[in-house]
C-alpha cells in the first residue's frame, strides 16, 4: 500500500482511541458506582446492626424509685462483635447528666427524635467511630426523663468490607474495559474494512481503467464513491474530450499544413534566389516538422482512446510488419537506408491491429529518422514462447545514455536529436501499446552505436 | 531540714510512680544484657518462671522483669497510670478486653499470631495462650455415699436434697473481690437462668466464699469444704495430681473455659520485644513448654473440640456489658441477696 503524506491520521485509530476513552469512563463509572452503592449499603447494615444494639439497650431501661433502670443485655455488644472485631463505646445519659458509659464519647449534634435514632460519625479515643443515638422518655416518680442512649463502633468492619468491595469494583472495572477495549478493537476493524475494501478496489486498478466502482459498499460510503464515480465519468469525459480536442486540432492543423507544404514546393522550383529558396525549404522543414507532430498527436489521442475499448481480433502479424516497412521504405530510400527485414511467415496475433501498427510505425520512423545516410536497419519479428517479439536495429547516434523512462514520457526527446523532426511521442505511444497489451517494451543503446528497440507482445 | 523535705518529695514521687500495688516480682537478669522485656502480670511466678529461662535461652541477650499484680491493679496500671511494660499478662478477660477496646494496646503482627484460631484472639491486640475450665471440685472422701454429680441439674438437686449434709461445707468465689469468680458468674448467669437458682440453693446452705481458687483447694484439702464450685481447674489439678480424694468435674451441660491472654499496652517502650514474648508464648515450641513447664493447659483447639459442652468464653465487646458498673452492681447486688443469706 502506498503511503500518502497528506495523511491527518487513522480513521480507525481515532474511532478505537474515542471507544476506549468512552470504555475507560464507563469502567471509572462503573468502578465508582459499585464502590459507592457497596459503601452505603455496607454502612446502612452496619449502622442497623448498631441500631439494633442501641434498641436492646433502650428496650431494658425501666424505672424505680430511685430513678432510671439500666440493663445493658449481653446481646447489645456480643452483636456487635458477632459481625466485626471493632471496638464498642456506650454512654447513656438521663437528663444531661451520664449515668453510665465513656462519659466523653461524643452526642450527636442534632439530638434524636423519640421516633427516630440518629446516626452520626465522630472521632473518640483517636478512632473515626460511626454511632447512634437512641432517645427514650422514662417516667421516674411520674416525672419524665428523657434517656438518651449512644452506642458507637470503629468502623473496622465497614472499611474492610469497603476495602474488599473496592478490590472486586476495581476488577471489575478493569475487566469491564478489557472487554470494552476487545470489543472496540473488532468493532473498529470491522467498520474500516470496508474503507480498506473500496481503497483497495481503487489501487488495484491499472492506470488506465476508469470503469465506475461497483463493488457493494456500506451507505455512509455511498456519497464518497458516489462521488468518486462521478469524478471518474468527469476524468473520463474531460480526457475524451482532450483526445478528441487534439485529434480535431491534428486533423484540422494537418489540412492547411499540407496546403502550405504543396504552396512551398511550387514555390521552391519556382524560386530564383539562393536566399529565396533557403528560406522556402526552411518553411518545407518546420510544416514537416509541425505535420509530424500533428499526425503523432493523433495518433496518441486514438490510442489513449482506442485502450479504453481494446480491440481483440486476430490478425497476421507478419503481413503487418512487411506493410509498415513498405509505407515507410521511401523514406529510407530517400536516405539511401538500407532495411533488412528477418519476419517469420504466418504469425498470427490477437490484440488491436491499429495499434499495433501504429507502434510498429514509430519505431521504424525513428530508427529511420535517426539513422545516418548509407546505414542499415534490420528488423525481425520471431516467436518467444507464447509471445511475439518485434525488434528494430539501427546504427544510429544511441541514446547518449537517456534513460529509457525519460523518453517514454510524453513530449520528452534525447538530448542529442535537436537538429532532427520530433515530437517526442513515438516512445509513447510505442509503450502505452506494450502496457494495454501487457506485453513489454524496451529500447537500449547497441554496444557496437546506434538503437536497439524491441516490443515485445 | 530541706534533705528532709527532698527525701519526702522522692517518697512521694516514688509512691506515684509505683502507686498500683505489687505482689511480687522478680528481676531475671542475664550478662551483657541489651535489653529488658518488663512483663506485668497477674500469674503467679512459679508458673512463668521455666516460662521466662526458656525464653532466655532462645534469646540470650535479653534480662526479663517480671512483676506480679492481681488483675485488678494489672488494668489500673494500664488503664491510669500508663505503667511501662512491655506485655500485659492477664486471665481476667473481660478487663484485658477492656483494655484494648479502650485503645490501650498495640497491634502485633506475626505469622504466629496469624494462625491462632479466630476465638483465641481478638484482633492483632489480644492473645489467648492457655484455656483453663471452670471445675467442680468434690473431696470423694466428703461426699459419703452420694453420688457425684455431672451436671448443674444433678449439683442442684443433691445441695437440695441433702442440706444437713453440706450445710457450710461448700464454697465458691466471692464475687465482689475475685475478677475470675466475677467473670464465671456472669457468663454462667448468660448462659442459663439455672445460675440464679444454684445460687439460691447455694446461699441456703451457708456457703463459704474465696478470694481465689487456690484457697478453695486448701480448703478442700483440708476438710473445710467438701464441694467448690467454678474452680480455675487448671490450678485444681496441678494441686491434686497425686490427690486420690479430689476429684475434678467439668460439669457436662457447659464448662467455660477462661483464656489467658497477653497484650503489648500502647504505651510500651519496647513492642517488639512484647511482640517476640507474646510469640514465644503461642508458637508451638512455647505452648508444649505452658503444657510442660508451667502446668497450665495451653491453646488447644483439638482438646476443646473433644466435648460439646467445653466454651471458651468469647474475646469480644460483649465482655464490657458486666464491667459496666450500673450493671455490675446490680448483679453483684442480686448475687449478694441470693448468696449471703441471713
Amino acid at each position: 500500500m502506498t503511503h500518502h503524506g497528506l495523511s491527518s491520521g487513522s480513521l480507525g485509530r481515532r474511532l478505537l482511541m474515542q471507544l476506549l476513552f468512552v470504555a475507560a469512563v464507563l469502567s471509572a463509572l462503573l468502578y465508582l458506582a459499585v464502590r459507592s452503592v457497596a459503601n452505603q449499603a455496607a454502612e446502612a447494615t452496619h449502622d442497623n446492626i448498631l441500631g439494633a444494639s442501641a434498641t436492646s439497650i433502650a428496650e431494658q431501661l425501666s424505672s424505680a424509685e430511685e430513678g432510671v433502670v439500666i440493663d445493658i443485655p449481653y446481646s447489645a455488644f456480643s452483636m456487635l462483635g458477632a459481625i466485626s472485631e471493632d471496638r464498642v463505646f456506650y454512654r447513656i445519659d438521663a437528663n444531661n447528666d451520664t449515668l453510665t458509659g465513656y462519659d466523653n464519647l461524643p452526642r450527636p449534634t442534632v439530638l434524636p427524635t423519640l421516633q427516630a435514632p440518629r446516626y452520626y460519625s465522630t472521632r473518640f479515643r483517636g478512632s473515626r467511630v460511626r454511632a447512634v443515638a437512641l432517645m427514650r422518655v422514662i417516667p421516674v416518680n411520674n416525672k419524665p426523663v428523657s434517656v438518651l442512649v449512644m452506642v458507637a463502633q470503629t468502623r473496622l468492619g465497614q472499611n474492610a468490607i469497603t476495602a474488599r468491595v473496592a478490590n472486586t469494583a476495581a476488577g471489575l472495572g478493569v475487566g469491564f474495559f478489557a472487554i470494552a477495549g476487545l470489543m472496540s478493537w473488532f468493532a473498529t476493524r470491522s467498520t474500516v474494512r470496508p474503507l480498506h475494501t473500496v481503497a483497495d478496489a481503487i489501487s488495484r486498478r491499472g492506470a488506465h481503467d476508469l470503469r465506475a466502482l461497483k463493488s457493494p459498499i456500506p451507505s455512509e460510503l455511498e456519497p464518497l464513491v458516489n462521488s468518486l464515480n462521478d469524478f471518474i465519468v468527469r476524468l473520463r469525459g474531460a480526457l475524451h474530450r482532450t483526445e478528441t480536442f487534439m485529434a480535431e486540432a491534428a486533423h484540422h492543423v494537418r489540412t492547411p499544413l499540407a496546403t502550405v507544404r504543396a504552396q512551398a514546393e511550387i514555390a521552391l522550383r519556382q524560386a530564383e534566389t539562393d536566399a529565396s529558396r533557403k528560406t522556402l525549404r526552411s518553411v518545407i522543414r518546420a510544416v514537416d516538422e509541425s505535420s509530424r507532430s500533428a499526425t503523432q498527436l493523433l495518433d496518441h489521442a486514438m490510442i489513449t482512446y482506442r485502450s479504453d475499448q481494446l480491440a481483440r481480433e486476430k490478425f497476421n502479424y507478419s503481413a503487418l510488419v512487411f506493410d509498415v516497412m513498405r509505407v515507410l521504405s521511401a523514406t529510407a530510400e530517400l536516405k539511401d537506408v538500407a532495411l533488412a527485414a528477418q519476419v517469420d511467415d504466418d504469425i498470427h496475433f490477437i490484440g488491436d491491429r491499429i495499434l499495433i501498427e501504429s507502434a510498429l510505425h514509430n519505431l521504424l520512423d525513428n530508427a529511420i529518422k535517426y539513422s545516418s545516410e548509407d546505414s542499415a536497419i534490420s528488423l525481425s519479428l520471431c516467436r518467444v514462447g507464447e509471445r511475439v517479439q518485434f525488434s528494430v536495429s539501427d546504427q544510429g547516434r544511441g541514446l547518449a545514455g537517456i534513460g529509457q523512462s525519460a523518453l517514454t514520457e510524453r513530449f520528452q526527446r534525447g538530448e542529442n536529436v535537436k537538429d532532427v523532426v520530433g515530437s517526442g511521442l513515438g516512445l509513447t505511444i510505442v509503450e502505452h501499446v506494450a502496457e494495454v497489451h501487457s506485453g513489454s517494451f524496451t529500447i537500449l543503446s547497441r554496444e557496437e552505436g546506434g538503437t536497439c528497440a524491441t516490443l515485445l507482445l | 531540714m530541706r534533705h528532709l523535705i527532698i527525701v519526702a518529695l522522692l517518697g512521694l514521687l516514688h509512691s506515684l510512680a509505683f502507686a498500683f500495688e505489687r505482689e511480687d516480682e522478680k528481676l531475671f537478669s542475664v550478662e551483657n544484657s541489651r535489653n529488658q522485656l518488663r512483663i506485668l502480670s497477674n500469674t503467679d511466678l512459679e508458673y512463668f518462671e521455666p516460662l521466662i529461662q526458656a525464653y532466655q535461652k532462645r534469646n540470650p541477650n535479653i534480662g526479663v522483669l517480671y512483676t506480679v499484680a492481681s488483675s485488678k491493679e494489672l488494668f489500673n496500671a494500664i488503664n491510669n497510670e500508663q505503667a511501662n511494660y512491655d506485655v500485659v499478662i492477664s486471665s481476667a478477660m473481660d478487663l484485658q478486653m477492656k483494655l484494648v477496646n479502650d485503645g490501650l494496646a498495640q497491634p502485633h503482627n506475626s505469622n504466629v499470631a496469624e494462625q491462632m484460631p479466630a476465638w483465641a484472639r481478638w484482633r492483632n491486640l489480644l492473645f489467648a495462650f492457655t484455656q483453663e475450665p471452670a471445675v467442680l471440685l468434690i473431696s470423694r472422701a466428703g461426699m459419703d455415699e452420694l453420688q457425684l454429680p455431672q451436671n448443674r441439674q444433678e449439683l442442684i438437686s443433691l445441695l437440695r436434697d441433702n442440706p444437713d449434709h453440706f450445710k457450710g461445707r461448700i464454697g465458691t468465689y466471692d464475687l465482689r473481690i475475685s475478677g475470675a469468680g466475677y467473670l464465671f458468674a456472669t457468663q454462667d448467669a448468660r448462659q442459663s437462668d439455672m445460675f440464679w437458682r444454684l445460687a439460691e440453693v447455694m446461699g441456703a446452705l451457708s456457703p463459704k466464699l474465696y478470694c481465689c481458687s487456690s484457697e478453695m483447694i486448701d480448703g478442700l484439702q483440708s476438710g473445710e469444704i467438701v464441694l467448690a464450685y467454678n474452680v480455675v481447674g487448671s490450678y485444681a489439678s496441678a494441686v491434686l495430681e497425686h490427690d486420690r480424694d479430689g476429684a475434678i468435674v467439668p460439669l457436662s451441660d457447659y464448662t467455660h473455659f477462661m483464656l489467658r491472654t497477653a497484650l503489648i499496652p500502647a504505651t510500651a517502650k519496647q513492642p517488639e520485644l512484647g511482640g517476640s514474648f507474646i510469640d514465644f508464648l503461642i508458637d508451638a515450641q512455647g505452648r508444649r513448654l505452658i503444657n510442660e513447664a508451667a502446668g497450665l493447659p495451653p491453646v488447644d483447639e483439638v482438646a476443646l473440640a473433644g466435648s460439646q459442652h467445653f466454651r471458651p468464653i468469647t474475646l469480644g465487646p460483649g465482655l464490657l456489658v458486666y464491667l459496666d458498673k450500673i450493671k455490675r452492681r446490680r448483679f453483684l447486688k442480686e448475687w449478694t441477696d441470693a448468696m449471703v443469706q441471713p
